[in-house]
This record gives structure tokens, sequence and C-alpha cells, in this order.
């Protein structure tokens, strides 16, 4: 029998009950459109969290005291030796270098006029707005020779704004932070909510020097202190070994011996972001398995109806095969009916994963992204479960002996 | 007694029905021989065995015992998928059920078995076209069974049965559900088909029914009791 004349016949049978068809299809429908919403909402989020990584600096190396645990949970920083001005200076020598920034950070209280506001604080240097192309909107970013100084001036972003200056322009006005005061030269560009909660726009910036010497106040033992210090890797770099080679190179510049524990981190952000994107893969998987047990269950579905079906047909597979039917033929054609039931199903259900992950991508602020692979694996899973399920009625099927089945009533 | 190898032969064929405890011997022995291009009628009361045999010799159920032989080769020795082949090309049933497709219309219905045919490639269609026509119902192609008479339905079942280019055709009361004036056409059909080389062999209730056969089997209690044939 030719597979065209299968699946004609097959078609035709599946409209011949079409209401039956379309509710044993159900099962199918939901299984495949939930694997299809589930697997592009963990591409969409794959896709968020790559977006995210560029955003915080792809090629971004930070360097902190400290030692590393496994899991990358810092322990101690406070008890490691501190970095300084002059490794800023060394390290932006070297050739991936791209550029390099230093930075200290406190929380202050900010205040202007009679408004205060609680806030973090960083004290940092040009450098820093470079590697995380981070330009102002108003006024402008610091001069070298205003970092170099320790002049008093401050570049804060839009959340300072709103809730210290009320919608009055702040560029050139006075700001008093832990009662340093320091005027505003400049207004960041708005950064949202990073990837962990926190409102990336509630920052002040003001001159590493400053911050050290009026604010903060030096390190006890080392005097040019920094807390942190950023590299920009060059393009024609990569990443991991420039990680690598500055590993190395800040354990000869403090002397730590072969074998001997590090005394600071060298990492890069991707890897943070990268760790809590593995969270959301694993509750992905396990809502994808969730949709596949939904698809096995309309699988079983599919097989209770061609079960009924074989056994309502039964005289019509008897008179088959006294017209010379063979087990295989009548094999093929209920394997071909159960196939085509699914496959029309998880076409159906392909359409509805569609519209499901377009409303889920709004809702979830996300990227749309539907790869025709998961299509693909979609469509090949529902014809999978057509086969699979479709097996054990086709061969029931198959081997009716023509008389019995000729003369079932 | 004609010439030559019988084109059906049965041998000492018994069957036996066993339903729980209780056993039915539907067939107690039966040999008959048919040469090629008979026309033999098989009569008899009720439960006397004729549709047993029918489905034995139609490769549908085996014998308990004995031997059936199609063309010269015995049933017994041949696998299934053979035997599915034999029904399709050698045999071709009516039923008294005439047993049609109901949403497949006459010309589908009769393209049925060609679908299952492996060793020939024809063009289904005009097979079947000619085979309704043959049968008169060159009009009635698109008509579905229930759109048709009862006459009418036997006819497709008939062009059905040819459409393999069948040498046998078993007919297990063809005119059962159809009245006198309808049976004597479709039996006048069966003698048309006769005339043309196919071995026809036919059970039924009704006596003129069997006039039309050359040949008259008459059964009782799952054995021959007579077998008397009229001259040409
Ligand atoms: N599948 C079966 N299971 C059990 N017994 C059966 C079966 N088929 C037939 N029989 C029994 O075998 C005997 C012969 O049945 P068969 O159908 O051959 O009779 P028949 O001559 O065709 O009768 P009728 O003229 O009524 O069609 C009967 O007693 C019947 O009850
Ligand atoms: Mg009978």
């Amino acid at each position: 029998m030719k597979f065209s004349v299968a699946l004609a016949s097959a078609v035709e049978a599946l409209f011949a009950n079409l209401l039956r068809s379309f509710l044993t299809m159900l099962g199918i429908i939901i299984g495949v459109a939930s694997v299809m919403t589930m697997m592009a909402m963990g591409d969409g989020a794959k896709q968020r969290i790559d977006e995210q990584i560029s955003a915080l600096g792809a090629s971004t190396l930070t360097l902190r005291p400290g030692s590393m645990r496994r899991g990358g949970r810092s322990l101690g920083a406070g008890a490691a030796k501190p970095f300084t001005e002059s490794d800023i200076k060394v390290l932006s020598s070297l050739p991936y270098a791209h550029a390099v920034s230093g930075q200290l950070s406190t929380s202050v209280t900010a205040v202007s006029g009679q408004t205060n506001w609680s806030t973090s604080l960083t004290g940092t240097d040009d450098a820093y707005f470079e590697i995380h192309a981070w330009p102002a909107v108003e006024g402008r970013l610091f001069t070298p020779r205003e970092v170099r100084t320790g002049a008093a001036v401050a570049v804060i972003g839009k959340s300072i704004v709103e809730n210290l200056f009320d919608g009055t322009d702040p560029v050139g006005q006075r700001l008093r932070v832990n009662n340093v005061p320091v005027t505003v030269i400049g207004i960041l560009e708005e950064k949202g909510q990073s990837s962990f909660g926190s409102d990336r726009d509630d920052v002040i910036f003001i001159p590493l020097t400053t911050a050290r010497n009026r604010v903060i106040g030096a390190h006890r033992t080392t005097p040019k202190n920094v807390s942190r210090i950023e590299v920009m890797v060059a393009d024609d770099y990569d990443l991991k070994q420039a990680q690598d080679e500055l590993g190395e190179f800040m354990r000869e510049r403090r002397g730590i011996k072969a074998g001997g524990n590090d005394d600071f981190m060298v990492f890069n952000i991707a890897d943070f972001v990268r760790a809590r994107s593995a969270a959301q893969e694993t509750l992905g998987m396990f809502l994808t398995i969730m949709a596949g047990v939904a698809l096995f269950v309309g699988g079983v579905g599919v097989m209770n109806i061609m079960l009924v079906s074989v056994t309502e047909r039964t005289r019509e597979i008897g008179l088959r095969m006294a017209l010379g039917a063979r087990g295989s033929d009548i094999m093929i054609q209920f394997l071909t009916e159960a196939t085509v039931l699914c496959g029309v199903g998880g076409l159906i259900g392909i359409i509805l994963g569609y519209a499901g992950s377009l409303i889920a991508a709004k809702a979830g602020d996300w990227t749309f992204s539907m790869s025709p692979q998961i299509t693909l694996i979609s469509l090949g899973a529902s014809v999978i479960v057509g086969l699979f399920f479709g097996y054990f009625p086709a061969r029931r099927a198959a081997r009716l002996n023509p008389i019995d089945a000729l003369r079932y009533e | 007694m004609a010439s030559g190898t019988p084109i059906i032969e049965a041998r000492n064929v018994t069957k036996v029905y066993t339903m729980g405890d209780q056993q039915v011997h539907a067939l107690r022995g039966v040999d008959l021989q048919i040469a090629p291009g008979e026309f033999a009628a098989i009569m008899g009361p009720s439960g006397s065995g004729k549709s047993t045999l029918m489905n034995l010799i139609g490769a549908l159920d085996q014998p308990t015992s004995g031997e059936l032989l199609i063309e010269g080769q015995g049933l017994s020795t041949m696998r299934a998928d053979d035997l599915a082949d034999l029904r399709n090309q050698t045999l071709g049933f009516v039923f008294q059920q005439f047993n049609l497709l109901p949403r497949a219309n006459a010309l589908q219905n009769v393209k049925l078995p060609l679908r299952y045919a492996r060793h020939e490639t024809v063009d289904a269609d005009a097979r079947a076209r000619e085979c309704l026509e043959l049968v008169g119902l060159g009009e009635r192609m698109d008509h579905r069974p229930a759109q048709l008479s009862g006459g009418q339905q036997q006819r497709v079942a008939i062009a059905r049965a040819l459409a393999g280019r069948p040498r046998i055709i078993l007919a297990d009361e063809p005119t059962g559900a159809l009245d006198t004036k309808t049976s004597a056409d479709i039996m006048e059909l069966l003698v048309k088909l006769n005339a043309t080389g196919i071995t026809i062999i036919l059970v039924t209730h009704e006596a003129e029914v069997a006039n039309f056969a050359r040949r008259k089997i008459h059964f009782r209690d799952g054995l021959i009791e007579s077998d008397e044939r009229r001259a040409a």
C-alpha cells in the first residue's frame, strides 16, 4: 500500500469523527504548546542573560582582595592586603589592559537643602565610565585632573536627582555626602534595575582621592588603597586567557609562592550571572519536563481512543483482510492514523505555543525568540508520541484473525 | 467429474468449535473437488456447516484437521502474508450483508482491494470503473452505499470482488437480503461472470437461486449429503 494512500485514508478517518479527533488531540495540543512555550521562555531568558552580561561589561575582569572559596563566595576580604593606586598604574601598562579603574565604596547620607537620602557612594576615576560604557546625559564626567587633585565634584545617578533635587536641575548645585560638600557636575544615563534587583541609578560618584581623603579615610597600613580594580580587556585578547595572566601577574606582584593560597580574586562578571542563570535553567528544565509529561498523558489519551477505534472498526478490519490486506497493511493504517492525529495536534499546539510564547515574552519583558529547532523538535516529538502510542493499538488490529474480525458484532 | 487438477479441493476437512466445555462439530470430514470454471451451489439446513466451509476455502479460517488446496496449493503450508495475497489475487468474496464501507462511494469501495495488490501495477481507477460498468453501475460510481438500493449495493460488492481479477468467487448467501426479482438479476450477473471462466461457489437457501448453478451440493450435519450435476 502506498504511503500517500494510507495518509489520505488516515486524514479521512480523522475527519469522520471530528469532535472525537479534536478531543483526542487536546492532550497533544496542550502538551506541545507548553513544551514550546517553556523552551521559548528558556531561550528568551538565556538571551536576556546574555544581554545583561554584555551590559555589565562582557570583557571586564574584577580584582578584589580576599580569598576564593569553592562556589565563588568570598571569605575574609578584610584581612587581605588591599590594592593600591600603584597597582592600577602597573596594570594599565599590561598589553591586554584597555582601561583600568580603581574604586572605593561606602554607604553615605547625602543631603541637599532640607532633604536627605541614604545611598551608596563610589570613589573612582574617569576610566570607570569608559569601562561601564556609562555616559553623562547632562553635564559632564570627571576629568583626569579632577581625579588627581581630589576635586570636590560629583556625578550622580537618575534616582539621586529624583530623590534629592525634586525636579530642579542639579548640575552646578551643592550636595553634602556625610557632611562633605561636593558640586554636582553631571547626571548619568539611566540604567534601571540590575539583574540582582538593585537600583543601579541610586549612586553617587566622586573622584577616588576625594573619597579616600575626605569621606572614607585611608587604610591603616596602606595609604593609597583601593578596594576594587576593574580591568577592561582589549578586544583582541581572549578574556579567559587574560584572566589567567592577570592572576599570575598579581600573584607575582604580591609575592605568593607557587602552590600558596591567593589573597585576592580575579573574576569576570559573566561568571556570576551565569551561576545565577543556572538556577533559572534548572527551573526551566523542570517546567519542560512537566510539559513533556503533559505530552505523554496526551499520548496515552491517543492510545486509548485508538484502542476504541480498533474495536469499533473490527468488522472493517476483517473486511480489509478478506480483500487481501496483510497484517502490516492494517498496522500501517492505524499507525498512520495515530501519527496524523498527533501530528495535526502537534501543529495546532505549535501555533498555540507561538501565541503563548509571544504573550509570555510580553508579560515577562524579554525578547520573543522561537528557534526553528524548537518548532521541529515539537513537531517531531508529537509524531514520535503518535508512533509510540499508536503502536500497541495498531498491532492489536494487525493481529486480528480475519474471520473473527469479520464476524464481530 | 471434471478433468485436470481441481481449482478447489477439500480433503477430509473437519472443523470443531470449542466454546467453553462445549464442542460444536461444524464439519465432520468433508471431501470436495471443484473444477476450474464450475458454478456450484451449496445448500442445506441452517447450522449444517456451509459458511464454515466457505470461510475455510476463503483462507479466512483454519480447519481443525484435513487440508484445503487452492489451485493445488495447500493452505496450511502458507504464511499469513501469502494467504492475504491469495485472498487479494485469486479469491473474491461476496457477503450476505454486502460489507461496503459506508463513508466511501461505490468507486472507492471497488478500489479497496487494489490498494493491497502488490504484484501488479494497475490503474486502480480505470479497473474499478470497468468493474462497475460490468455490473451495470456505470452511472452510480459516486453514490455512497446509503444512496443505493440493496441490489445495487450487492452489485458494488460484486464489482469489488472482481477488481482483483479473481479466478474464484465465493458468495455466501449473496441474495439473502434481496427480494426475488433482484435476486434473479444478481444471479444472472454471476452466471455471466461464470461464463467468462470464473469459478463460483455460492451458498443459498433458495431453490430458485440454486437453479442458476450447474452443480448442487447438499450439506447436513457437517457432511455432504448429496452432490448432483446438471448437464450444461
Ligand atoms: N465462531 C463459531 N463459534 C462457535 N460455533 C460456531 C461458530 N461458527 C459456527 N458455529 C457453529 O458451527 C455450526 C455450523 O455453522 P455455519 O455457520 O457453518 O452454518 P451454516 O450452514 O452456514 O448455517 P446458516 O444457513 O444458518 O448460515 C453451527 O452449529 C454453528 O453454531
Ligand atoms: Mg451460513
